[in-house]
């Protein structure tokens, strides 16, 4: 390798035009990149990260999107305001790119085949059809698609997210790409598979000596797989230089925050066996598939005979990848969707009330939803949404008394300020997860269930919110379900731990002994891709992906 | 057209501690603002409908004020016998009388309204045949019964643009709730409901309207209430694909996990949300009722005969083809009239579409 690098960005900047605003999204970005290096652009959503990456590819919506200042060589060819030929030659030939969002990105309409030969006979003029579709077979193999001659006529549909993602994975090699851009690669893919994807894309970088950008706002990838780093905020770099040197010492405030943020502490000492909230005894959660005249052909067992018991003051962390029947189980036990089998609160059957008897409980059992975004509706004013608990259950309040308490929730989850009368949308994520918080806890529950509710959020606020909720629960004496995919999260809270694999519990127990000591193979998966990033299995070529 | 959207705005808005135009619908008014045409579009409506709803002071066969013998009248809000002004007849006087005329100008004075015409009011001086073209006593001609065709079209306006307002009124909060209940419980209630619009969406209008007149003389709450039977339909649809949609979003699982009653869900929570797509509609249902009931007059089996109607001036234009300013005016008017309310539509429609006010 020679010493000019790949890749030079100089002082970009990129401007949007809105409304007649300018918004500055990328403030005079500069980095190299040389061949067979690996960067890494981290940063929280709205940093800037991804749109730097785009502007390499010119991908930006132009005009809309402007660069008012700076440069992008790729080797010494000048990038910006390029023509629309010399573009079509690096996109996809040189410079190739791996979306977030793998079943968006592919067409659902081709056959995956069909979409990765038209790559590469696009660049490759000339090919025969025959070599083209032999360097398909072989790409998807190096990208470790099992079966991979037989699968070749499959529609996006028919691939689990892993698959797709590797498919994508093919589509941008099939040209030998000098550099990678791989935006949050792995974001959308459950904690076991993103492992494997991040194995693959590391090994096939060294294989084939390519350039990787990648953007990503999770540290443990970066500290994994970068050699260098650049740390974005606001449009800015504030940090740049090996991932090794920038991990051991922060030099920017921002930083340190960042690194400061992956949730920690352990979850509260609690009192031995107390008595439980909340039982179930063989839940099971079953969608019906109809078939014709709405006799239901089978069934979709989203939970399937799961008996849990959650004791006083504690919190019992569910684990499992997306589709396990987690969320399902959290909204059973709430009675929000239909069940069968027991269900008992506070010693009380709550499974055979209809909804208006439920009516009844729902003061002392509330939720708190993954999306803070779709959780509060638009239209109401905090206030609003708030205090509707409130004027449901405790009608004798006025007006007044009512505003106090709900100024009073939201200091005690670290919302001050005259808010009361804004809406949703002026507040950022971390902000609307503690709106929500403060709606479920108002009328004092006994039990809430936390559905994933760090995992839309920022890597700086999931730590807040995690503390937020330990202090919650110390004072109010809160009875806790946590579902969450990711381990990290669920150590910092959980007493004990349900893993669940399919609607049925693959494992159950303290959340030390789980920790210390799984029983099955599924849990060491799960454990490993969480704290280590690492497949359990060591060839991921040959590895089942996961459906 | 701006007086059903601050209703429905104000509807949202109500449950706020005071009046405050929340963050997106200044958004909205500013990109609404911005598309020029259907700003202007909205003030020139506006306009056109405030003189029409005052126009027994435009046009009218009664002066606004009379000064008699030192003492004032107001004929066109009261009514005086002839006497009062020293005639004979104990039934109210007819100003167009020149004899009645003479009186009020022998000891006083009188401030006649720019027409000097009402709708209904037949003009017996014009000494040619009917229907007289423009001249300057009748700025748009007559129709063939002597009939002031501008009083006429002022009248019609108002009434053709009031009744479409009414239906829109009434036909959008029955169709917001039948599509509301439809979309929020889903099921069997919305496949069964679905099924029996269908069935009453493709009985004919027509005849039925024709039967109806045969039975009772139509009047205008009559057409109201049979128009209404079927207008409603249009915005179930728009409304029930919003609720089907909000049904199972976060914010309406959270409040059935705080206990929130269906009623209290659908209006509090999902409406709000569902209002825009609503809005964007409405415009278009106001037109399609205009012009509903103009077809229905053109064809006679609308308003009562002597009504000023758009729908008559433009049979009359077809029954009298060599009086052109008959047709030319009733066709400008509607013309003019659906237009300007489809360029407000627009304009609402892309200060609503949440892809523009990125």
């Amino acid at each position: 390798m020679n010493d000019v690098p790949l890749l030079e960005v100089e002082n970009l900047g990129v401007n949007f035009r809105s409304e007649g605003r300018i918004v500055e999204a990328v403030k005079g970005a500069s980095f190299t990149l040389r061949r067979g290096e690996t960067l890494s652009l981290v940063g929280e959503s709205g940093s800037g990260k991804s749109t730097a990456a785009m502007s390499i590819m010119q991908l930006l919506p132009y005009p809309i999107a402007s660069h008012p200042t700076g440069s992008i060589r790729l080797g010494g060819t000048e990038l910006i305001g390029a023509d629309d030929r010399t573009m079509h030659r690096v996109r996809g030939s040189r410079i190739a790119l791996v979306p977030q969002e793998p079943l968006t990105s592919l067409n659902p309409l081709h056959t995956i085949d069909r979409q990765i030969m038209e790559s590469i006979r696009l660049h490759q003029r000339g090919i025969s059809r025959d070599a083209a579709l032999a360097r398909t077979i072989e790409l998807l193999k190096l990208v470790g698609l099992r079966d991979a001659e037989n699968r070749i006529k499959s529609y996006p549909h028919e691939l689990s997210g892993g698959q797709r993602q590797r498919v994508m994975i093919a589509m941008a090699l099939a040209n030998e790409p000098d550099l990678l851009i791989a935006d949050e690669p792995t974001t959308a893919l459950d904690v076991t598979v993103q492992a494997q994807v991040l194995d693959l894309l590391q090994k096939l970088q060294k294989q084939l000596g390519m350039a990787m950008l990648l953007i990503t706002h999770d540290l443990g990838i970066v500290r994994k797989m970068a050699e260098r780093v650049c740390v974005m905020t606001d449009g800015v770099i504030v940090e740049a230089g090996a991932t090794a040197e920038v991990f051991d010492s922060p030099q920017h405030a921002y930083t340190r925050k960042l690194l400061d943020a992956e949730p920690r502490g352990r979850p509260l000492a609690a009192a031995e066996e107390p008595a439980p909230v909340v039982a179930t005894d063989a839940l099971k959660v079953h969608f019906p598939i109809k078939g014709w005249f709405g006799k239901p052909r089978g069934w979709v067992k989203a939970v399937d005979g799961v008996s849990i018991g959650i004791s006083e003051g504690k919190t019992l962390g569910v684990v499992g990848e997306s589709g396990s029947g987690k969320s399902t189980l959290g909204l059973a036990l709430l009675r929000l969707i239909r069940s069968q089998g027991g269900i008992s609160f506070r010693g009380e059957r709550i499974d055979t009330r209809n909804t208006g008897e439920m009516r009844r409980y729902r003061d002392r059992m509330q939720i708190v939803f993954q999306d803070p975004f779709a959780s509060l509706s638009p239209r109401l004013t905090i206030a609003q949404i708030i205090e509707e608990g409130l004027i449901n259950f405790r009608p004798e309040l006025g007006r007044q008394e009512r505003r106090d308490a709900v100024r009073q929730i939201l200091d005690e989850v670290g919302l001050r300020g005259n808010i009361l009368d804004r809406y949703p949308h002026e507040f950022s994520g971390g902000q609307r997860q503690r709106i929500a918080i403060a709606r479920a806890i108002i009328l004092k529950p006994d039990f809430v269930v936390l559905d994933e509710p760090t995992s839309a959020l920022d890597m700086s606020v999931q730590g807040q919110i995690v503390d937020l909720l330990r202090e919650l629960q110390e004072k109010h004496g809160l009875t806790y379900l946590f579902i969450s995919h990711d381990l990290k999260v669920v150590r910092a809270l959980a007493h004990d731990i349900v893993v669940m694999k399919d609607g049925h519990v693959v494992e159950h127990g303290s959340a030390e002994r789980i920790f210390e000591a799984p029983s099955s193979n599924y849990t060491r998966d799960l454990i490993s891709a969480a704290f280590d990033l690492r497949a359990r299995d060591p060839a991921p070529s040959a590895a089942p992906s996961s459906p | 057209m701006n007086v059903e959207t601050s209703k429905v705005d104000l509807a949202v808005e109500a449950p706020l501690p005071r009046f405050r135009m929340s963050p997106l619908t200044r958004r909205r008014w500013a990109t609404f603002k911005a598309h020029k045409r259907g700003y202007w579009s909205l003030w020139i409506f506006l306009a056109l409908y405030l003189v029409s709803l005052c126009a027994e002071l435009v046009a009218n066969d009664k002066p606004l004020f009379v000064w008699h013998r030192a003492s004032a009248y107001v004929p066109a809000f009261v009514g005086y016998p002839e006497t009062a002004f020293g005639g004979q007849f104990e039934t109210e006087a007819d100003y167009s009388d020149p004899a009645v005329r003479r009186m009020i100008a022998d000891h006083g004075w009188a401030i006649w309204p720019i027409i000097p015409f009402s709708y209904k009011t037949i003009d017996y001086d014009i000494g040619a045949e009917l229907p007289d073209g423009p001249t300057s006593r009748h700025w748009l001609g007559t129709d063939d019964q002597g009939r002031d065709v501008l009083a006429r079209i002022i009248y019609g306006f108002r009434l053709s643009v009031s009744f479409g307002l009414l239906l829109t009124l009434f036909s959008s909060v029955i169709g917001i709730a039948a599509g509301a209940v439809q979309g929020f419980f889903g099921g069997w209630t919305d496949l069964l409901l679905q099924r029996a619009i269908e069935i009453f969406q493709s009985l004919p209008l027509l005849y039925l309207l024709i039967i109806v007149s045969t039975m009772v003389q139509p009047g205008f709450f009559t057409l109201l209430g049979v128009l209404l039977l079927f207008s409603w339909m249009a915005l179930v649809r728009v409304v029930r694909a919003e609720f089907l949609r909000a049904r199972n979003l976060e914010y309406v699982r959270a409040a059935r996990a705080l206990g929130l009653k269906n009623g209290k869900i659908m209006f509090k929570h999902i409406l709000p949300n569902a209002m825009v797509a609503t809005l964007t509609f409405l415009p278009f249902v106001l037109n399609a009722s205009i012009t509903t009931l103009t077809s229905l007059d053109f064809l006679g089996f609308g308003l009562p005969r002597g009504s000023p109607s758009l729908g008559e001036l433009l049979s009359q234009a077809r029954n009298n083809l060599n009086a052109p300013w008959l047709g030319v005016s009733g066709f400008m008017v509607m013309a003019i009239m659906l237009s300007l309310l489809i360029f407000i539509g627009e304009a609402v429609r892309d200060a609503f579409d949440p892809r523009r006010a990125a």
